[in-house]
């Protein structure tokens, strides 16, 4: 059920986008992706025991990703990176997700806002066979 | 106990700068305090509200919901001090003469009292929600100390002091100057806020990014750094700013900047016509007439 909402969200956001800014022509782009972004899996990060797990989160390179980022400490923390443009506050004990890239391959520092000791990183891969 | 403090000294700081240029900026339009004072009571009430709904909350939150609130909450802001300078080129004469204790009455009307109270409730929600939500659960967290509330309170009392510090420091400039300086910086600080708007419109998925980190001048001045800060709030300083942010900067000075223009040479044209009031005087400079 899960995926199934996401991947509502994800059309449902480009659509509007599309009819926001481009029109007729991004209704093609929608069908076409649509198929990828089903596939396309949650990315889950969580902040526990003062640390984010993974510290090095893997997504795939040249895709919008979804991060679902849990909370499980008893402070709000704010998922910060510079190289990712990102700000995303999450309170104690709770979760957000959020989408990154397309990203080039290679890897992205972030950290949380509230406490800049924890840190990590998204490493974007290019899929193996892909170009 | 250092590490609340900081924290929530970084979030009072940037609501406590934008009044205090606020305040400053509108000095001598009668009743500004009282505005002001009511922006900040409805800005911590908006940011119980929202501290309370988020942590509550038991679904996924949604990032890109918190990024377009964040956008929204951020251009009304621009809106708001956009029409305050405007306003204020248009009424800086009198104000001045008001507080030369000439008695001046300013022309009232559209005073911009509600674009005051719109800014600083703005502000303080905006900044306050994130406060209101560490410093509760610091105080409801079982793990955590007395000395981290205490952090958090002397935190916000210094983020607060800095902003009256601020607000001291602009009403030594000397009138003459102190109006075109107040609204030099309300310029900057809007166009500063627009990019942040900017970055959370391209979060969400709204605005292309244009070319993320069009340029790093991290290893210059950090932009967590003390002065990096100061500067991020004040001028809207980004380390690595991506296209579009830059976009809405320039865009955002050059507009306001050109609409202060216009209304200050309409000003002046209406107050030469009124001052000639021979149609055959018009294309003579202003000349002082014999009292």
């Amino acid at each position: 059920m899960e995926s199934m909402h996401g991947k509502d969200q994800v059309l449902w956001g480009a659509a509007l986008r599309c009819a926001a800014l481009r029109g007729l022509l991004c209704a093609a782009l929608v069908t076409a992706f649509a198929g990828t972004e089903a596939a396309q899996a949650d990315v889950v990060l969580t902040l526990h025991a003062g640390q984010f797990e993974p510290r090095q989160l893997e997504i795939p390179a040249g895709t919008k990703t979804r991060v679902v980022l849990r909370n499980q400490e008893a402070l709000p923390a704010e998922f910060e990176s510079e190289s990712l443009s990102r700000e995303v506050l999450v309170p104690a004990h709770a979760e957000v997700a959020f989408y990154v890239g397309p990203l080039d391959p290679g890897a992205y520092d972030f950290f949380n806002d509230f406490n800049h000791a924890v840190k990590g990183q998204v490493v974007a891969k290019s899929l193996a066979g892909g170009h | 106990m250092g590490a609340s403090a900081v924290i929530i000294f970084r979030e009072v700081l940037e609501a406590a700068l934008i009044v205090a240029l606020v305040l400053g900026a509108s000095r001598g339009i009668p009743q500004r305090g009282r505005w002001v004072l009511a922006g900040v009571g409805l800005g911590l009430t908006g940011a119980a509200g929202v501290a309370l709904v988020a942590s509550s909350a038991t679904a996924t939150l949604s990032g890109d919901a918190q990024a377009l609130i964040n956008a929204g909450i951020l251009l009304t802001a621009v809106l708001m001090l956009t029409w305050h300078n405007v306003w204020m080129a248009a009424h800086a004469k009198e104000l001045k003469t008001e507080l030369t204790a000439v008695g001046l009455a300013v022309s009232s009307g559209s005073r911009p009292l509600t674009a005051l109270l719109m800014v600083t409730a703005l502000a303080v929600m905006r900044e306050g929600s994130e406060t209101v939500l560490f410093m509760w659960a610091l105080a409801t967290g079982a793990d955590s100390g007395s000395g981290l509330v205490l952090g958090g309170v002397l935190g916000a009392g210094a983020g607060v002091v800095a902003g009256i510090l601020l607000y001291r420091g602009l009403v030594r400039i000397p009138l003459r100057h102190f109006f075109s300086v107040t609204s030099l910086l309300i310029l900057f600080l809007a166009a500063g806020l627009a990019a942040q708007a900017a970055g959370f419109l391209n979060q969400a998925g709204w605005l292309p990014s244009l070319g993320n980190n069009l340029w790093n001048t991290s290893g210059w001045l950090d932009q967590h750094s003390l002065l990096g800060q100061l500067l991020h709030i004040l001028v809207g300083y980004t380390a690595r700013p991506t296209g579009i942010q830059v976009v809405f900067y320039t865009l955002t000075l050059g507009a306001i900047a050109l609409l202060m223009l216009v209304q200050r040479v309409q000003r002046q044209r209406s107050q030469v016509r009124a001052s000639q009031p021979h149609q055959s005087t018009q294309h003579t400079p202003p000349s002082v007439h014999p009292a």
